[in-house]
């Protein structure tokens, strides 16, 4: 056998073995939130996953004029503005975009009319279609990115102060359940990349805590704006486990419990990643 | 229908060279993509941008599909007078984008 | 299905596969997607004919690894007084590794003040990215940097 043969005999035996061997290894653990050992439950210091960034990127969000996400807040300041038929825009209710600062970081949030957990999205949709006679705006689409970076820029700056009492409590268990519980091919729950290996690299990437502190973000991937849902179920797939829709409530109920997750921080609207 | 960002100050003095940045919503889509069902997506990208100062030619660029989404540019102006600022982009289909902005040259 | 559909959408299991087998057939054949070398040559002599072009007197400003090739910072910058006897007439910006040569084609004039422009590029693999300065007396002059990319861990497919 050449060499050069048996490398790539190597190579593809490895590439088989190691994810049974990971795979084998992790399904050891526990299953869920309630069965891990005390110390695996600690959350580490919260750090946004702006320090997981290269100073290039960092720059990018620095600068508000270079920041590409700015695009999206000047637009979603000409929909604030816009009037649809004789129900009000969000301007003649609320006044300049500005008076909505601080909402951001308080949400998601138990709407007790709804009867559920909303998330800034769902919040911006059930505006418009209980208060403005108009249509639910489709996820990812244009006009609710735009919106929800508009009202989620006013916030920056301020400390992550979602509520999990009350009515929120079950939502809260639900979306740490979520957290802690392992999905897809790969075996793997949020917790094994972004607590238990945070700061580690996965190839050339820097794995994060996972702490969503300035969404919508410009992800350089994506080349555009996109929301916390699209980005997990991008983490959904990264882990071979088919992802929910955008808006599904597992989601949202997962919202909740990373805004706990990263309390304090101060929110980055609109974030550049990579 | 693009927007734009520019920044560029409304009020210089005489000689002083002025930094002009742009940035403008597009998705420069390069026409190598492929979607998720294997098919090519078709490339749609800006092609041109031209800056002038009332009608004297500032800046111009030809715009391939190595520049990045949402294209950032920025270049020099020495502000020797006053006059209005002239920007436009154009796409591979000949649509244009313009947006206008004083420029004050004091001594 | 492209970016920006919205709405409630579960990929099938085929479609994953699909995207998949997409994933690693773009491993497998990066080089079909980048500019060859005489792809180079011909783009430079498509704009400078047979002129000398002299490397020198044109400086560019890249990082020397990118985290992600959708969008890096560059900067050329042109040793020129840009007075009306003697400017940069234009900065033409190639990159060799990406599918096509060709960046991006700067036009100044002595309004200008300073030879200097800033823009975010696509960088698809590790190579040398060249500028070309044409000046008001006709010379060319030229300057290169070389720059690295890191492959990410997780790849999104289009939503």
């Amino acid at each position: 056998m050449t060499e050069r043969r048996a490398a790539l005999l190597l190579a593809v035996l490895s590439a088989v073995a190691l994810p049974l061997l990971c795979a084998a290894q992790l399904r050891t653990d526990a299953q869920v939130f309630e069965d891990l050992p005390a110390a695996a439950r600690e959350l580490p210091a919260a750090r946004s996953g702006y320090h997981y960034q290269s100073e290039e990127i960092q720059a990018l969000q620095d600068d508000d004029f270079a920041n590409p996400a700015m695009l999206w807040v000047d637009r979603g300041r000409v929909l604030w503005r816009q009037v649809a038929g004789s129900e009000p825009s969000c301007e003649q209710c609320h006044g300049e975009a500005q008076s909505l600062r601080g909402a951001a970081v308080r949400y998601p949030q138990y709407d007790a009319g709804v009867g559920r957990l909303l998330n800034l999205e769902g919040r911006i949709n059930q505006c418009r279609t209980e208060r403005q006679g108009l249509e639910a705006l489709a996820y990812e689409s244009d006009a609710l990115l735009s919106l929800t970076a508009l009202v989620s820029h006013q916030s920056r700056g301020l400390p992550i102060d979602v509520s999990i009492d009350g009515a929120a409590q079950a939502y809260f268990e639900e979306g740490r359940r979520y957290f802690y519980t392992r999905r897809g091919q790969m075996n793997l729950a949020c917790y094994h990349c972004h607590q238990l290996n945070a700061g580690r690299y996965l190839r050339g990437d820097r794995l994060s805590q996972g702490q969503a502190t300035g969404y919508p973000i410009y992800r350089l991937d994506w080349q555009t704006l996109g929301s916390l849902h699209r980005r997990l179920r991008f983490c959904n797939t990264g882990v071979r486990a088919e992802p929910f829709a955008f808006g599904d409530p597992a989601y949202v109920s997962l919202e909740l419990f990373l805004a706990w997750r990263a309390r304090g921080l101060p929110w980055e609207a609109p974030a550049v990643r990579r | 229908m693009l927007n734009a960002r520019i920044s560029v100050p409304a009020v210089a003095r005489r000689g002083e060279i002025l930094t002009i940045k742009t940035l403008v919503s597009h998705p420069m889509e390069t026409g190598f993509r492929r979607d998720a069902m294997n098919q090519r997506i078709p490339r749609n990208i800006l092609t041109e941008f031209v800056c002038r100062l009332d009608d004297e030619l500032v800046f111009r660029v030809d715009l391939h599909p190595a520049i990045s989404a949402n294209p950032y540019l920025a270049f020099h102006l020495r502000a020797t007078r006053s006059g209005t600022l002239w920007f436009l982009w154009r796409d591979q289909n000949g649509e244009v984008t313009t947006e206008r902005r004083e420029l004050q040259v004091n001594d | 299905m492209m970016r920006g559909s919205g709405g409630p959408t579960k990929p099938s299991r085929r479609l994953w596969l699909r995207r998949a087998a997409g994933l690693s057939l773009l491993t497998l054949l990066p080089r079909e997607l980048m500019a060859t070398p005489q792809e180079m040559r011909e783009a430079m002599t498509a704009v400078f004919g047979d002129r000398p072009i002299t490397p020198g007197r044109v400086q560019i400003g890249l990082p020397a690894l990118a985290e992600n090739g959708n969008s890096v910072r560059l900067s050329v910058s042109v040793d020129s007084p840009m007075t009306t006897e003697e400017y940069v007439d234009f900065i033409q910006l190639f990159s060799p590794e990406n599918p096509r040569p060709d960046v991006a084609r700067f036009e100044l004039s002595p309004a200008s003040g300073l030879a200097q422009v800033e823009t975010r590029i696509r960088i698809s693999a590790e190579q040398d990215i060249v500028a070309v300065a044409g000046l008001s007396d006709g010379s060319l002059w030229s300057g290169s940097a070389h720059i690295v990319v890191t492959e990410a861990a997780c790849i999104d497919a289009l939503i």
